[in-house]
């Protein structure tokens, strides 16, 4: 059983390692699916969200972390 | 297959595997070390075997899920994964938090394996091959998403299992021969590169999976990447202001 946890969180921690980070990628997917749907004449406007929010996500991430 | 097309998803999966391939050779050798070759290599065999089986049985199913889903999923787990690698690269390089060594990371498997030597005798063959089989299963899971995040969204698993490959047997080779940590490999500065790489594919898959036609198409990866190693770079010079800023 504890091998099945152990994997477990080695699993969710390949992908997870600070929650807020995740978090705010899958915002910014969800924003440009959105968008995606909402704009289907303009595609490119959802993967321009989906690029720059990601590059802000990561830098704002840095950031914060860096100060605390 | 066109080399410009296959050249990013080779080089990712080289240089991560690269990676990986030395943090589970330096927990292989810890064992080695503490009781010998014989646990050590069947603890790592079997954790290959099981990657083996994971690939056998995985590789069929995707062929069977819609290409966008795949590169929706694909892409939205590469950008977890990625901007997970790119964020403590960048946190290391800066000198936020301290490099990964080698060297102790090889200091600290022995001391707790001889721990548990004295503890326990009896089962420590057992208790050692299961720490070697962990290692390679662990690190060889990453490579394993790696291979099929880089090459399913294009057909490319099997050029992206050829780096990876590649890069296993340069680290094992090195292993055999030297028999000590490989702490001479630029780990921080491979994991930024491979950060930046691993972020890109996912921006471009999960554009692909949203339906974004991306202008020019497989090399929009390369200016994706770009963008990143700018931001990244920028974030560096940012949070290590005295020092130099590459990482």
């Amino acid at each position: 059983m504890s091998i099945l946890v152990t994997a477990s969180q080695a699993l969710v921690g390949l992908f997870v390692d600070d929650g807020s980070l995740a978090v705010a990628i899958l915002v910014i997917v969800l924003v440009s699916g959105i968008l995606s749907i909402l704009t289907p004449d303009m595609p490119l406007v959802a993967g321009a969200v989906l690029l720059i929010g990601c590059l802000a996500v990561l830098f704002a991430n840095v950031m914060k972390a860096a100060q605390e | 297959m066109i080399w410009t097309k296959a050249a990013p998803a080779v080089t990712t999966a080289f240089l991560s595997s690269l990676v990986e391939a030395v943090e589970a050779l330096t927990i292989v050798l810890a064992v080695a070390s503490v009781r010998g070759w014989r646990p050590a290599a069947l603890g790592a065999l079997a954790g290959l075997a099981l990657l083996l089986l994971i690939v056998v049985a995985l590789g069929p199913l995707l062929n069977r899920v819609p290409l966008h889903a795949l590169q929706l999923v694909i892409g939205v787990l590469l950008l977890l994964f990625g901007m997970r690698w790119l964020r403590k690269a960048i946190l290391r390089a800066g000198g936020v938090i301290a490099l990964h060594d080698e060297g102790i990371a090889f200091a600290t498997e022995t001391e707790e394996l001889r721990d548990q030597a004295r503890q326990q005798e009896t089962r420590l063959d057992w208790l050692a091959g299961l720490a070697s089989f962990k290692a390679v299963v662990l690190e060889g899971l990453e490579v394993v998403f790696i291979v099929i995040a880089v090459g399913a969204g294009r057909g490319l698993v099997g050029p992206a299992s050829l780096g990876a490959l590649a890069a296993c047997l340069v680290v094992a080779a090195f292993g055999f021969v030297i028999h000590r940590p490989l702490e001479r490999v630029p780990e921080n500065t491979l994991k930024f590169a491979v950060g930046i790489m691993l972020s890109a594919f996912g921006v471009f898959w999960t554009g692909e999976g949203l339906g974004v036609p991306w202008p020019g198409e497989d090399l929009a990866i390369v200016a994706i990447a770009a963008l990143f190693l700018l931001i990244a770079l920028a974030a560096v010079a940012l949070t290590r202001p005295r020092v130099g800023a590459f990482p």
